[in-house]
């Protein structure tokens, strides 16, 4: 039972027509970190939102080898921490606390557990102190630290991000992938931030029109200009 | 970009703001419902209402200019409701005006109707200021919702609390994105632009609505709301509610036997 992730013949069409996903295969092992590249709207936020139940479609979607469905979807996001991209929509509560403890409240906690729980992610993500601010009173890096937390408060062994270091100055994005770094779980970051793959993912996953089209280690991919370039992921040779 | 216009007051720390959301919620309430039975023209009541929310107001250390400020901001709404009424109540006749073809007249009784109303809802917009600027929105929230209030409700208010400041925000940078492309031409142009510029921020609102809605999923959100309870009545909460109760009944009936 090593693979966590387990991606198979998944396709899946937008309500306006828009194809995102074709035939999507991979898996991820027991702690792994893997990135997921991509241009814009290559598919990587569709797929995340595939590998918590959100979005289903007829494909292959296995959690610790179980298919995800109706029956195990509340398991299934109690298991997978998905952080959304935009933290404003991550952050919907009038206060940090109540943001993070949505999660272990939803999950039935007792009142103690959700206070340790609350207080043990806000440290994780080094916010302490930060239980009676307001969400639209924070900095962007702030926003996205408190933003993992509210994942993290649920002791998620799948960690799932969107675009960790959008919108981020070089020393929050710094702190933020040290961040990630210490966070012991399996992590998936979708990204096209290859500075952060660099440091944070051993093996990276590269996207296209809905598609996989590398799986390998990530110097072997950060080696290969010409792939990068193809998938707008670097300069092309004319520009 | 940092707003706080709501609850711009609510972290001092005054008597007032210590006492317990629900009793500040729950005598409001009686306050506005003790001056809207209030019979018509008992001036004295009135004058004791609003020494009752004046001395509350300085309680509360709440600036005195910015709560008269934030009065008037409604009472244009009120009066627009209201301005009517003197020139459809029958009765003695104050004036009658011609203008243009119409003979327009304005009665006693409709003008004491209307100063009644005017000075009801200004009464108890007092209130309200002062129960919202003393009171934290969160804690508020979290009040109504042990009050029993539905969670749908206490859910709307606090999405709107949280989502206003970024709604502006949008607005904001819409508008900043707009004027740098030197925003001018007609006005039917304008018109439209400004037309075009809420449709979009319609979409926007309904695509992050549904993009919240994912996140609240994400974590296991079923339909149920539960919160925490962090409120605690304090015998202070005891007092204020007995003694306002106390003279919010004596203010009435000393009114009545005048």
């Amino acid at each position: 039972m090593d693979e966590v992730v387990t991606v198979d013949n998944l396709s899946f069409c937008y309500p306006d027509g828009q194809q995102a996903l074709t035939n999507v295969r991979l898996t991820v092992r027991q702690g792994e970190t893997v990135a997921l590249i991509g241009p814009n709207g290559a598919g990587k936020s569709t797929l995340l939102l595939h590998l918590n139940g959100i979005l289903r479609s007829n494909g292959v979607v296995k959690i610790f080898g179980r298919q995800v469905d109706d029956e195990n979807l509340r398991w299934v996001r109690s298991k997978v921490g998905l952080v959304f991209q935009n933290p404003d929509d991550q952050l919907f509560s009038p206060t940090v606390f109540d943001d993070v403890a949505f999660g272990p409240i939803n999950a039935g906690y007792s009142e103690a557990e959700v206070r340790e729980s609350v207080t043990r992610a806000l440290d994780w993500v080094g916010m302490a102190g930060y239980e009676r601010r307001s969400p639209h009173h924070l900095s962007v890096g702030e926003k996205k630290r408190i933003a993992i937390a509210t994942v993290l408060s649920m002791s998620p062994e799948i960690l799932i991000i969107d675009e960790p270091t959008s919108n981020l100055d070089p020393r929050s994005k710094w702190s933020l992938s040290g961040l990630l770094s210490r966070l012991p779980m399996t992590k998936i970051v979708a990204t096209h931030d290859l500075e952060l793959v660099r440091v944070l993912c051993p093996r990276t996953i590269v996207i296209d029109h809905g598609q996989v089209i590398t799986d390998a280690t990530t110097s072997q991919i950060l080696a290969n200009i010409s792939l990068l370039a193809a998938h707008g992921l670097a300069p092309t040779e004319t520009s | 970009m940092k707003h706080s216009f709501i609850d711009k007051y609510s972290d001092r720390d005054s008597f007032i703001h210590q006492l317990d959301p629900r009793t500040k919620f729950i005598t409001t309430l009686l306050f506005i419902l003790a001056v809207v039975l209030t019979p018509p023209n008992r001036w004295l009541a009135f004058a004791l209402y609003l020494l009752i929310i004046a001395v509350l107001i300085l309680l509360s250390t709440v600036p005195i200019g910015y709560v008269l400020k934030r009065s008037l901001v409604i009472m244009p709404f009120v009066v627009m409701i209201a301005i009517f009424i003197p020139f459809f109540k029958e009765g003695e006749i104050a004036g009658s005006y011609n203008i243009w073809l119409w003979q327009v007249t304005v009665t006693y009784s409709g003008l004491q109707v209307l100063i009644n109303i005017v000075i009801k809802a200004w009464l108890s917009i007092l209130s309200l200021i002062l129960l919202t600027s003393t009171t934290k929105m969160t804690n508020l929230l979290n009040g109504l919702e042990q009050l029993r209030m539905p969670r749908v409700m206490v859910m709307i208010l606090s999405f709107m609390y949280r989502y206003l400041f970024i709604l502006v925000d949008e607005v904001m940078r819409m508008r900043q994105a707009r004027d740098s492309r030197n925003f001018g031409g007609g006005r039917l142009w304008q018109l439209r632009t400004t037309g075009n510029m809420l449709g979009t921020l319609f979409i926007r609102s309904y695509e992050r609505g549904e993009r919240v809605y994912a996140a609240m999923v994400a974590r296991g959100f079923n339909g149920q709301t539960r919160t925490l309870n962090r409120l605690s009545f304090t015998p202070a909460d005891a007092y204020f509610g007995v003694g306002f109760s106390l003279i919010l009944i004596l203010a009435s009936v000393a009114s009545l036997l005048h």
